[in-house]
């Protein structure tokens, strides 16, 4: 598979009147061609930073990052402007000109890269077609919602017929409603065009709504990186664990009880296992967190649950875990 | 109030709406790209450059910081050598047109200024060059505050315009010093501070109306 993005050994650091502040550490890794490929971390990791590396609206301070192979330290300003018309990106604020129509929005990318004016309204129709917002291309952006204004904002950003589109919190100041709806669009596009798609977020949900594969940021650093499922069920670095089990939600009724961790796919999630665990052997545990989610299309369940006291019955529990199938790892 | 009088408010009214209208207009001709200079080469802005920046900003607060009085006469050779004479409405129109440039190009830094950076980034990242981004994306964004920015300028050539009659520049202000001032005929000096007050509010008006209807947030 082709890669659209290749870093290796990428290192930022800010310089600001004297102190320097190290954004980016050491971080490797590639996008490949035709993905949907999430960055996730907490606020103030380097999420930003990082994917503003790759259109060079930050420079790196050491370090390679190749765009289709070529360095793009490398290129000219002209160039990079060049390169930049196949490298579209949308913004949490959205960034739509509000002395400008809809149309108009749309319209400037085409502008930039100096499609004759006819052709250009007839292409930005088109976009906005695809973001189901043409009846509103007259319209400024003060009067639509926040939704519509990322629409708007994913209309300019494909019109130019980018290679990658790059989402730094593109749905973040938004309802999981709209987000929804969003992330629905931006995976229509991505199926529909080929387009690689990089989603900056903080929220897991996002990631597990759409990509493919997940790359976890931690205070500058590549903590964690694969594919989304494989993550996100068996999340094995610190900064991982603790964004999938947001502020350690389980509480023991025993002080040296041992947990455990019950992962299953979607073939296994509805079967109800802790019932036919009490039915079948009379062993009880205690579930202190579950949920079930839909990752890549692919539902998946987990549960954090309390093994009994007594050795025996505990292992009971394991084994009949394990013989339905279910990843079974100690958590504490 | 005689005839006569009344002949000379009517014609101190037009000289001063000559004398604002071109000192405006050309104080803008040179005021607004001084302005876009000013911010593109300011500290973090497309076209940082410190030489120029601070070249162009020394000149603009040494004039700006110089009493319009002051200028206007320290102006009076070199109006003298571009139009020939130092007195008169379009010999005013020279040192007006010197006294506003400066205050022009720091609101047009001002207005500018405040467009959102997020803007910018998102021009920068479809690949626009930096020439493109202020042309296109910075003056239409900050053209209601532009236009905002445009009447109190307008307003304040106007009120120099007043300033302007002290030297012999014609329009009302000539009017007011020289029947109010040197004859102490009240009611012409009322009459002509009423209509110089109107005018100001006038302009300010016009454009706090164009400003709204473009401004569309
Ligand atoms: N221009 C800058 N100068 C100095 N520090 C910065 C700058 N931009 C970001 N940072 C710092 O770098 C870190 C990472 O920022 P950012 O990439 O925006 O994080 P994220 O997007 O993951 O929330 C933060 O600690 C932030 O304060
Ligand atoms: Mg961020």
């Amino acid at each position: 598979m082709e890669k659209v993005f290749e870093l290796t050994n990428v290192y930022k650091t800010y310089k600001n009147d004297g102190r320097e502040f190290e954004a980016l550490k050491d971080v490797s890794l590639y996008v490949n061609e035709g993905e949907i490929f999430g960055i996730i971390g907490m606020s103030g990791a380097g999420k930003s930073t990082l994917v503003r590396t790759l259109n060079r609206l930050e420079e790196v301070s050491s370090g390679t990052i190749s765009f289709y192979g070529k360095d793009l330290a490398s290129l000219a300003p002209r160039e990079l402007r060049e390169v930049r018309h196949s490298i579209s990106m949308i913004f949490q604020g959205f960034n739509l000109l509000n002395q400008r129509t809809v149309i108009q929005n749309v319209e400037q990318s085409l502008r930039i890269i100096g499609t004759p004016r006819s052709a250009r309204r007839q292409k930005a129709r088109q976009m906005l077609e695809v973001v189901g917002l043409l009846e509103k291309q007259n319209e400024y952006p003060a009067r639509l919602s926040g939704g519509q204004k990322q629409r708007v904002a994913i209309a300019r950003a494909l019109a130019a017929d980018p290679k990658v589109l790059l989402c730094d919190e593109a749905t973040s100041a938004l309802d999981p409603k709209i987000t929804a709806e969003i992330l629905d669009l931006l995976k229509r596009i991505n199926e529909e065009r080929k387009l690689t798609i990089i989603i900056i977020t903080h929220e897991m949900a996002v990631v597990e709504k759409i990509c493919d594969r997940v790359a976890i940021i931690d205070e500058g650093t590549l903590a964690e990186i694969g594919d989304v499922k494989e993550v996100f069920s068996n999340p094995k670095s610190k900064a991982a664990k603790k964004l999938v089990f947001p502020s350690n939600p389980f509480e023991m009724s025993e002080p040296d009880g041992k947990v455990v961790r019950l992962v299953f796919d979607g073939t296994q999630s509805s079967v109800p296992f802790i019932a036919n665990l009490v039915e079948k052997t009379g062993i009880k545990v205690n579930i202190l967190s579950a949920n079930t989610k839909s990752v890549g299309g692919i539902g998946y369940g987990q549960m954090i649950v309390e093994l009994p006291k007594d050795e025996s019955s505990r292992q009971t529990a394991v084994n009949f875990f394990k013989d339905g199938g279910l990843s079974v790892t100690e958590v504490n | 109030m005689s005839d006569y009088i009344k002949d000379a408010i009517i014609t101190g009214v037009w000289e001063t709406l000559i004398m604002t209208f071109f000192a405006s207009l050309f104080s803008y001709a040179v005021g607004l790209p001084l302005g876009v200079v000013l911010y593109s080469t300011s500290k973090g802005r497309l076209l940082e450059n410190r030489a120029v920046n601070a070249v162009i900003g020394t000149i603009v607060n040494i004039t700006r910081s110089l009493p319009f009085l002051i200028l206007l006469v320290l102006l009076i050779p070199f109006t003298r050598a571009i139009v020939g004479k130092s007195i008169g409405t379009t010999a005013a129109i020279v040192p007006l047109t010197i006294g506003a440039i400066p205050i022009v190009a720091r609101m047009v830094e001002a207005s500018l200024s405040e467009v959102q950076p997020g803007i910018i980034e998102a021009s920068t990242s479809m690949g626009a060059s930096p020439v493109y981004t202020i042309l296109h994306f910075v003056i239409p964004e900050a053209m209601p505050s532009l236009l905002q920015g445009g009447a109190i300028n307008v307003a304040t050539v106007l009120g120099y315009s007043a300033m302007a009659g002290v030297i012999g520049g014609g329009g009302l202000g000539a009017i007011a010093l020289q029947y109010g001032y040197y004859r102490y005929d009240k009611p012409v000096l009322w009459t002509t501070v009423t209509l110089l007050i109107i005018m100001v509010m006038l302009i300010q008006e016009l454009g706090i109306q164009l400003s709204k209807k473009h401004r569309k947030t």
